[in-house]
């Protein structure tokens, strides 16, 4: 069996676990492919996730309300055991690489993390990834049971069928609870999820305030109907939320297009960006590095440039 | 009580990276600690400053250079430092495996390490430590407190962040934001020449490497590299949105 960890928010299978669906069936391992569903009423998501999969585990309990590595370790190692999967997919979001290396500890497994490719053949397995701050492609290669996260982006989502596969309720034996949770800022946006989006609008230090931040890049973004990135040192100077930084410490996109207003290039960045199908730079420094990786250039002042995009886009 | 931090040497951020042989050539580069484990260290000594009676153990796995970043984590002010000296290039879970044996015999109750590894990107070291220790983790740690024997703190999650706590034993994965670490002095420089650096054999922890690099390679995406001319911003921006439109197709 292959086992994925069906991710999901808000009562909805979130995209990357239907790309996950996709990496499983490109896989070239044997088996049905179970996608496990980890929550409270969820369900909603085991319904929906049925039509993707070849059979559907649930483990429907108010302590699984809230994510915890220790809990979501356990049971995705206690299910692959008794499944004797082959692989188990995880997404590589925040959570997901908080857990999964538990995982492959308990199964004395291979981990290979964040993966953008995975072939099998036969009992070994070779995947591609990225290193050295998103600059280097790594091939690398294991055998037997592996435990893999894969790149949110990196495989097109399948669509679902129109056949439900059976479900399962699935008893597990949770460890307690250890870390608190004493407080949490949620910081969803109304606009399409940054890993999600065909259009990435982002901004950074040359934008100049975060009312401009507002005027400029948000009203960009919705024009085109893309998400909203920002720097980290926009991040940390308090004008944006966490949730829309994009680089190294933040989220990694990979957009059909990603717009960079007043954004210089810092490696740490570009990591989390470079991937992009095509870039737009738009910043007032010609030497600036993020013009090195840009398709469509434009040295100026955002103040000028950004207004004059929008009137046309509007025409 | 004793806190063990993990410091890893890696390639400079600001320096280019060259392939040789379908290897990273680090050959003659400018290496450094690396900057998340260095929060980490930062981390420990300032939980020692705050009056806590801690000794700060620092350790690193890999070849002789790996020396370098242990001095200058003792310069900082580690109070000793325990290299395990090894050419294998090991993954992570198999670095785990060696990093619990230091932790489980030199009697740590906090583990601090950086969230993620600035040449293999991984993620993945600190929970895969805390999970062979059969400890609770919190990763991507921004702010952090010792309370007693409670940690408090708080770290990035999905989507936002959270305030945590969790009793010791632990494992701590440190990022950006949470410190400034401290630069070495040359008195504290001169004074880490005389402190402990003890070498261990691989061997003596048993770890294997599961993952297997077959090649590594620098793809570089060729870019279009079209520079608009912004002299008339108007006809710049029309230029711009008729190659998203028709060139790129990603627009409407």
């Amino acid at each position: 069996m292959i086992l994925l960890v069906v991710e999901h928010f808000g009562g909805r299978v979130s995209k990357s676990s239907y790309e996950l669906v996709t990496c499983a069936r490109q896989l070239g391992r044997e088996g049905p492919i179970a996608g496990l569903v980890l929550g409270s009423s969820v369900a909603a998501v085991a319904g929906e996730i049925a039509f993707a999969v070849d059979q559907v585990l649930v483990a429907d309990r108010p302590e699984l309300a809230e994510y915890d590595s220790e809990i979501w370790a356990a049971a995705v190692a206690q299910i692959a055991r008794e499944g004797e999967a082959s692989t188990v997919l995880i997404g590589a979001s925040r959570s997901g690489r908080d857990y999964s290396p538990r995982v492959a500890v308990k199964l004395d497994a291979p981990l290979l993390e964040d993966v953008i490719s995975a072939n099998g053949v036969g009992d070994r397995i070779t995947a591609e990834r990225y290193t050295y701050l998103a600059r280097v492609t790594e091939k690398v290669e294991a055998q037997g049971t592996v435990v893999v996260t894969v790149k949110p982006g990196a495989f097109a989502a399948t669509a679902p069928g129109r056949v439900a596969a059976e479900q399962f309720d699935v008893d597990l034996e949770l460890p307690p609870r250890r870390v608190r949770v004493t407080g949490k800022t949620s910081e969803k946006s109304a606009r399409v999820p940054l890993s999600e989006a065909d259009v990435v609008v982002s901004g950074g230090r040359g934008v100049g305030s975060a009312e401009n931040f507002t005027k400029l890049v948000e009203g960009l973004a919705d024009e085109v109907g893309g998400a909203v990135g920002a720097t980290r040192a926009i991040v940390d100077a308090g004008w944006r939320p966490y949730a829309e930084q994009v680089g190294q410490t933040g989220k990694t996109v990979q957009p059909k297009a990603y717009i960079a207003i007043g954004i210089s290039g810092a490696v740490q960045h570009l990591s989390g960006m470079s991937k992009s199908k095509y870039i737009v730079a738009i910043n007032k420094d010609a030497e600036a590095p993020i013009f090195k990786i840009a398709d469509y250039a434009l040295v100026g002042d955002v103040n000028q440039i950004v207004p004059a995009i929008l009137e046309e886009l509007r025409k | 009580m004793r806190v063990l931090t993990l410091v890893r040497q890696v390639l400079d951020a600001e320096e280019s990276v060259r392939i040789k042989d379908g290897a990273v050539d680090l050959d003659g580069r400018k290496l450094v600690l690396d900057t998340m484990d260095e929060y980490g260290l930062e981390q420990a000594l300032r939980i020692r400053e705050s009056g806590a009676e801690v000794e700060v153990v620092a350790a690193a796995i890999g070849p002789a250079r790996c020396q370098d970043v242990l001095r200058t984590a003792l310069a900082m002010g580690a109070d000793r430092a325990i290299h395990v000296e090894t050419d294998t290039r090991l993954d992570v879970i198999a670095v785990s495996k060696v990093m619990a044996g230091i932790a489980a015999q030199e009697a740590v109750d906090l583990v601090l390490c950086g969230g993620q590894q600035a040449d293999w990107d991984s993620q993945a070291l600190g929970a895969a430590i805390a999970e062979r220790m059969q400890w609770p983790q919190v990763t991507w740690t921004n702010a952090l407190q010792l309370n007693g024997n409670e940690l408090v703190g708080k770290h990035d999650v999905d989507e936002g962040s959270a305030s945590f706590s969790l009793p010791l034993p632990a494992v701590i994965t440190t990022q950006q934001g949470l410190n400034e670490p401290r630069y070495p002095t040359l008195p504290n420089i001169m004074k880490a020449k005389k402190k402990e650096l003890r070498k261990d054999a691989l061997e003596q922890y048993g770890a294997t490497p599961l993952v297997k690099v077959i090649a590594e390679s620098v793809q570089v995406k060729e870019r279009l590299n079209k520079r608009l001319d912004t002299k008339d911003v108007h006809a710049a921006a029309a230029e711009l949105v008729n190659l998203l439109r028709n060139e790129a197709r990603v627009i409407a």
